[in-house]
């Protein structure tokens, strides 16, 4: 009798922990305590740890702000670094509440493996990073090449349809660890690395020797990332798509960490509704009304993570280019908020 | 409870009926069928609520993905491949990739294990010390970090391909891989299989004659030698008989790679060779424990009916140490195949890799788990089977 009272307990720990489970992202967020992002880990200027340990890059900066938007703390955020491979399968199992880790968005991710993307955070686009030493010019030279690139990856199709379009032959090397991948490439494993252009850059600028390689001219695909959430919960989702608008929109409206506080008595309606002074805007994302202020307050706009992380003063030194702000050439661009 | 029930038999003469809650055997059925209820609702459950799961989420289930185009490339191919095909093709192109470094591993392992084993019993001290350290040694480092030591010996200390190592002609050495002439492709090759095929079931009949004609008569064949002619003399004939074609296909550096010739990649030797070095070094305890598990006495019994060394190795020690020895050899060959999947961390396109990827790019993972798990229970249950089989062949036939 004994084993099955115990039998009947388990049985009953299940349905009831499942249940739980059930509730949307933003109460179980908020019953949790933190927020749990999934970021890459290992890309320099986006997501990784310092020496001291300290989460830095735009991608984290992002995750940060969801957590002043939520907590009015950008602390109250852990970080899970996940492989290329293992991204899309921990949201869909809920390990984590949002994916912050150069995602590409596509219609296949956004339908068949149901996944919704926020507002972009980073427009991308894929290239070739090469040893000078070959000589080469062109990504269309790079006929019989062996090619080191991250399985799981858009990367991974576009370099297929590349190849396959300008009729040449390759070699895939696929490491599933960016760090063992780049090991393998800067040790000369592979002639050629693949990759966002970001990342690239990333990747060379802490390389041995960032001098000796180049990136080839030709950028081979649009990579809009942006953070991601499960399909299902519209609440949780218009608030990661807004934190990252909020964050473009206070860099269009001129409010930075800096001059936020002064901003608060701005006579300007569209900043009086944006920072919370005329109510409204966080109740209808049911936040707190000074959710946007507290994003900018702790975390900045979005110009300031940006130069702060991956800008031409940083080690990356990445032109705004498609991340200006629209009105500067760009097509960063937010939806009004009203 | 057995006990209980013969109690409960003896006592069949009292008059009262026992009742069924006090009776031990049904009471074990009652529970038995209680228990298969409780897993079959909880399987139902975790079923159907998977399935609530990934409709509300709008995620796609079913195996339909198999038939699209898969638009990856894998590096290592066994039968043609291209981005072009599907999913399944894919799937096939990494299934067969595994069986490929199993199946080597698994021979090499076989026989740097059994002499390794073998060296660890010798007389000779020096032999004996090396096999012992190198069994020690090898056990206690953990696999994962063999293959990537391994790995970065290649591509870290050899040179690129334009300045290649090359020890004799034909064979190159780099940090894309060992490069290697083979002969070409000529017709004579098809018929030198077919005659090294016919050479081995030859061989089968004449053994089986032999050893029948010597149960009959008494009298002893040098089979060995007659065997080993044979398979090597039948193909060796065809070869000279189609005017003994020696024309190799030369790599050459042509661009950024070599052309020509057979490639073996870092990837694929590094694989090989931490899975072959780890698992020999288990294989040879086995084989040491198989073989002083015959006692003594064996063999000098053997010796004096005046056997000879081979014939008490082959008659008499062997068949003894053989049981002792298949079933943890298999579990060894078992953990050799599910180890290759550690294939993903060092860019070797094994079938987790693969389906790892298609995981990623169709977002099927519970299909794409369930197809790991089906895949790597067909080949350990064919692999036990094979043994199992094998097993039963040599076992003490008691009459």
């Amino acid at each position: 009798m004994k084993r099955f009272k115990l039998l009947v307990a388990v049985f009953l720990a299940v349905v009831l922990t499942a249940g739980i489970a059930l509730a949307g992202t933003l109460e179980e967020v908020r019953a949790r305590g933190h927020l749990i992002a999934g970021v890459n880990g290992g890309v320099f200027g986006f997501s990784m740890p310092d020496d001291k340990g300290v989460w830095k890059g735009l991608d984290v900066d992002t995750a940060r702000a969801m957590a002043a938007a939520v907590f009015g703390d950008p602390n109250k955020v852990k970080f899970s670094a996940l492989t290329a491979v293992q991204r899309l399968p921990a949201l869909q199992a809920k390990e984590i509440d949002v994916l912050c880790r150069n995602t590409t968005q596509t219609l296949t991710r956004e339908t068949i493996n149901g996944l919704n993307f926020a507002h972009v955070n980073y427009y991308d686009g894929q290239g070739f990073l090469i040893s000078k030493k070959l000589g080469i010019k062109s990504a269309k030279e790079l006929e019989g090449a062996t090619v080191c690139v991250l399985p799981g990856t858009t990367t991974e199709m576009n370099a297929a349809d590349f190849f396959r379009a300008n009729n040449l032959k390759w070699k895939p090397v696929v490491i599933e660890q960016t760090a063992e991948l780049n090991k393998a490439f800067f040790a000369g494993r592979c002639d050629v690395l693949t990759s966002d252009m970001s990342q690239l850059a990333a990747q060379r600028s802490v390389s041995p020797n960032p001098a000796e390689y180049v990136l080839l001219p030709e950028i081979i695909s649009k990579e809009p990332l942006a953070p991601v959430v499960r399909h299902g919960d519209d609440q949780w989702f218009d608030i990661v798509n807004f934190t990252v608008m909020a964050m473009i929109n206070a860099e269009e409206l001129g409010i930075t960490s800096k001059n936020v506080d002064d901003m608060l008595k701005s006579k300007n309606p569209e900043i009086q509704r944006f920072l919370g002074v005329s109510p409204g805007m966080g109740k209808a994302l049911g936040l707190d009304d000074k959710w946007a202020y507290n994003i900018i307050k702790m975390v900045g706009n979005y110009g300031e993570i940006y130069e702060r992380n991956v800008g031409p003063n940083t080690q990356l030194g990445l032109d705004r280019g498609l991340n200006a702000l629209w009105t500067e050439g760009g097509i960063m661009y937010a939806a009004p908020f009203r | 409870m057995v006990t209980d029930e013969n109690a409960i038999q003896a006592d069949a003469s009292l008059p009262e009926k026992v009742p069924f809650w006090l009776d031990p055997q049904k009471r074990a059925i009652v529970y038995q069928i209680g228990v298969l209820c409780m897993f079959g609702l909880l399987a139902y459950y975790l079923i159907s609520n998977t399935l609530i799961n990934l409709e509300k989420q709008a995620i796609a289930t079913g195996f339909s993905f198999l038939n699209k185009e898969s638009s990856f490339e894998i590096g290592e191919t066994v039968i043609p491949y291209s981005a072009a095909s599907t999913y399944g093709r894919a799937l096939v192109v990494g299934a067969l990739n595994t069986l490929k470094v199993s199946f080597i591993g698994i021979v090499i392992t076989l026989i740097l294990g059994t002499i390794l084993g073998v060296s660890r019993l010798s007389s000779n001290w020096l032999v004996s010390k090396i096999a012992a350290i190198y069994i020690e040694v090898m056990q206690d480092i953990p696999i994962l970090l063999q293959l990537f030591f391994w790995y970065a010996i290649f591509y870290e200390s050899l040179p690129s391909p334009r300045q290649a190592l090359n020890p004799v002609h034909g064979l190159f050495f780099c940090n894309r891989g060992v490069i290697f002439a083979v002969p070409e492709t000529h017709p004579a090759h098809q018929y030198i299989l077919l005659a090294l095929v016919i050479g081995c079931i030859g061989v089968y009949f004449f053994r089986r004659w032999a050893k029948k004609r010597q149960d009959a008569t008494g009298q002893a064949l040098p089979v060995f030698r007659i065997s080993i002619g044979t398979i090597i003399c039948l193909p060796l004939i065809t070869w000279l008989v189609f005017g003994a074609p020696i024309k190799m296909d030369v790599p050459e550096l042509t661009g950024f790679n070599f052309k020509g010739g057979m490639t073996l990649s870092p990837e694929f030797i590094a694989l090989l060779l931490g899975l072959v070095l780890y698992t020999a070094a288990f294989v040879a305890e086995v084989v040491r424990a198989g073989i002083q598990s015959v006692s003594k006495g064996q063999r000098e019994a053997a010796m004096s009916i005046a056997l000879k060394p081979t014939q008490v190795l082959n008659l008499v020690i062997l068949p003894q140490a053989l049981r002792v020895i298949l079933p943890p050899l298999t579990s060894q060959m078992l953990n050799l195949t599910k180890n290759s999947s550690l294939a993903v961390a060092i860019g070797f396109p094994d079938f987790v890799s693969v389906a790892n990827t298609t995981i990623n790019q169709t977002g099927q993972s519970i299909e794409g788990v369930a197809l790991i798990m089906a895949v790597y229970l067909i080949f350990s249950l064919s692999t036990s089977a094979f043994m199992n089989w094998y097993n039963k062949k040599v076992k003490l036939v008691e009459r």
